[in-house]
């Protein structure tokens, strides 16, 4: 269905162009000014030219091996939470009551963590998982294994991890959820009368059905754990350490708490640069997704 | 109903039952301190209270830096919203209806920025917001949330009116509806849910947001996640303060989820299905 062309449109859309241009396009214009000179303090700026970007993206550098870390860090990150995520969004969402009160009551728990502030989410998981008073590094060590996130990279990591699967994989659920419930009767019936087996349903009728909502998933989650800030944070500080500093966290410790506005700035535009190319391909592929979708359903 | 729900009834049943026990575990112990006395915290893990007390609740709703805290959050979140909201429909609904110059640039660009690093605007939107004024007003929070709300909720509403047919619009056109009329009177309530979820999302993401709230007040605004990780590293560490201000933060969420409760399966897929 084409629709038809009119650039009066634009005016619809003028004012929400001004403001996110406002809150876009005027802050970056900052970083980048900020990315070519260099201060010493004293509201002193001096040019520094690419200065700050060759040594960036050069990791023998230590700003540049720092960046290369916090990058890998947090793409492995979002690897590993995705492969946990999408698997068990999909499980949970194959496994909710279609129908009753249970179906509201699990909508409702699935929903909260989601409604959560972040700092929360890490103070939940802080008292839930210390050693002194929280239940599951009470219980796991009494179980004789040694566990302490604050000391340990690899429990710091495991910590972080299933805190993001708790606070997140409902979205996933979800999502995946809505897209079972636009499937037909009929599409079932049919398939039992074949006598299709619960894993041919699966691959057949309910994966291609999640197909666009499961894009969606991936692309918010993928996201959101890319730029993930605030939990871990909280939680661990990016410790113990450097372990888990991810590429936001270094970012504030750079721009904030070291006040080295060039380096910041630089990494800034870099990482922002990275984003936007992965968004990119995000949406070339879902656009894709779309285009096919309508040509199945109405063949020109 | 049929095959579907119930080839997998047990298992699925077992699998339920594990996943919420996991999400309800943390938030149950969460509740559990905050009822306690900070000493019966530090002197081990007790499953229960001995003794409830509600010494930390009484302390936030008696303190106006604890209280306000939760007003200034809300202030800011309900601008928010109305922002992204108004300013959203208009542009959604130009998307969901024409091409136009640059349409497809405009879109990318606009979602591009949902998925901007905040920590990448923390410096600059406190520079932008102290030179015109509105450093520490709930206004700078809520202008800021808009660089990833108003694209969302475009993103959102877009899809919900995609799903409305193109010939409500001639038709209302013939009958002599005037636009903003027609948008008003008829079109707005035929996505009513679509506006309803956008809302939610505008809700969801702003109240859950920290970096750029954080930087962006000081005492005036300062929103209540702020003020919990302030008060608690000055005085040392109250962990049944603390985790009583968790549970009041929690609150808000679990409102306006219970209100929108049989919207949450179509709402999550963002008008996409």
């Amino acid at each position: 269905m084409d629709k038809p062309v009119n650039n009066r449109a634009w005016l619809l859309v003028a004012p929400v162009f001004l403001i996110v241009a406002f809150s876009a396009i005027l802050p970056i214009m900052t970083v980048v000014n900020y990315s070519v000179q260099d201060t010493f303090g004293n509201n002193q700026f001096f040019w520094n030219g690419l200065g700050w970007f060759q040594e960036l993206l050069d990791p023998s550098t230590e700003l540049g091996g720092r960046f290369l870390d916090a990058l890998w860090r947090n793409l492995l990150f979002s690897a590993i939470i995705l492969a946990i995520e999408v698997p068990l969004g999909i499980l949970v969402a194959l496994s909710m009551p279609r129908e009753g009160w249970k179906v509201a009551a699990t909508l409702v728990i699935m929903a909260l963590p989601l409604l959560i502030p972040w700092n929360v989410v890490g103070t939940i998981w802080q008292v839930f998982a210390r050693g002194d008073i929280g239940l599951a590094g009470w219980a796991i060590n009494a179980l004789g294994i040694d566990y302490n996130y604050t000391g340990d990279p690899l429990a710091a990591w495991i910590t972080i991890v299933v805190m993001d699967v708790w606070h997140w994989t409902s979205l996933v659920a979800l999502l995946c959820y809505a897209g079972l419930k636009s499937i037909p009767d009929a599409y079932y019936q049919a398939a039992r009368i074949d006598g299709a087996s619960r894993w041919a349903i699966f691959t057949t009728i309910q994966l291609p059905k999640m197909k666009r909502v499961l894009l969606i998933a991936v692309l918010l989650r993928f996201m959101d754990s890319f730029m993930i800030y605030t939990e871990p944070f909280v939680l661990t500080g990016g410790g113990p350490g450097n372990a888990t500093t991810f590429l936001s966290i270094d970012l504030v410790k750079i721009a904030l708490g070291q006040f080295d506005l060039g380096k910041a700035a630089a990494m800034s535009l870099v990482y922002n640069l990275i984003v936007l190319a992965l968004c990119w391909v995000f949406y070339t592929v879902m656009t894709h997704a779309g285009t096919e979708r309508r040509q199945e359903e109405n063949p020109a | 109903m049929s095959a579907s729900s119930h080839a997998s009834s047990r298992g699925g049943t077992l699998v339920m039952v594990l996943y919420l026990a996991f999400l309800i575990l943390p938030i149950y112990w969460l509740v559990n301190m905050s009822l306690k006395t900070n000493f019966e915290i530090n002197s081990g893990v007790t499953l229960w209270p001995n003794e409830i007390t509600f010494e930390h609740y009484i302390k936030i709703f008696t303190d106006s830096s604890w209280y306000s805290g939760y007003i200034n959050s809300l202030t800011y979140v309900a601008l928010n919203t109305v922002i992204s909201i108004t300013l959203a429909l208009p542009a959604a609904y130009a998307f969901s209806r024409y091409s136009f110059v640059g349409e497809k640039h405009l879109f990318f660009w606009l979602l591009s920025n949902r998925m901007a690093p905040p920590a990448v605007f923390a410096l600059p939107f406190f520079n932008l917001y102290s030179a015109i004024g509105l450093f520490d007003t709930p206004w700078a929070v809520a202008l800021a949330h808009c660089l990833f709300n108003v694209p969302l909720a475009v993103w959102i509403l877009e899809g919900f009116m995609s799903g409305v047919p193109r010939e409500i619009d001639e038709t209302a056109a013939i009958d002599g509806y005037s636009f903003p009329r027609f948008f008003v009177k008829i079109f707005m309530p035929l996505i009513a849910s679509g506006i309803g979820v956008a809302a939610f999302f505008c809700f969801m993401f702003s109240w859950v947001e920290l970096l750029l709230a954080r930087t962006l007040t000081a005492t005036n605004a300062k929103p209540i996640a702020v003020t919990m990780t302030r008060t608690v590293s000055a005085a040392g560490m109250d962990w049944g303060l603390l985790a009583a201000a968790g549970v009041l933060t929690i609150i808000p969420g679990a409102l306006v989820i219970w209100f929108v409760r049989n919207y949450i399966a179509k709402g999550f897929a963002l008008g996409r299905v």
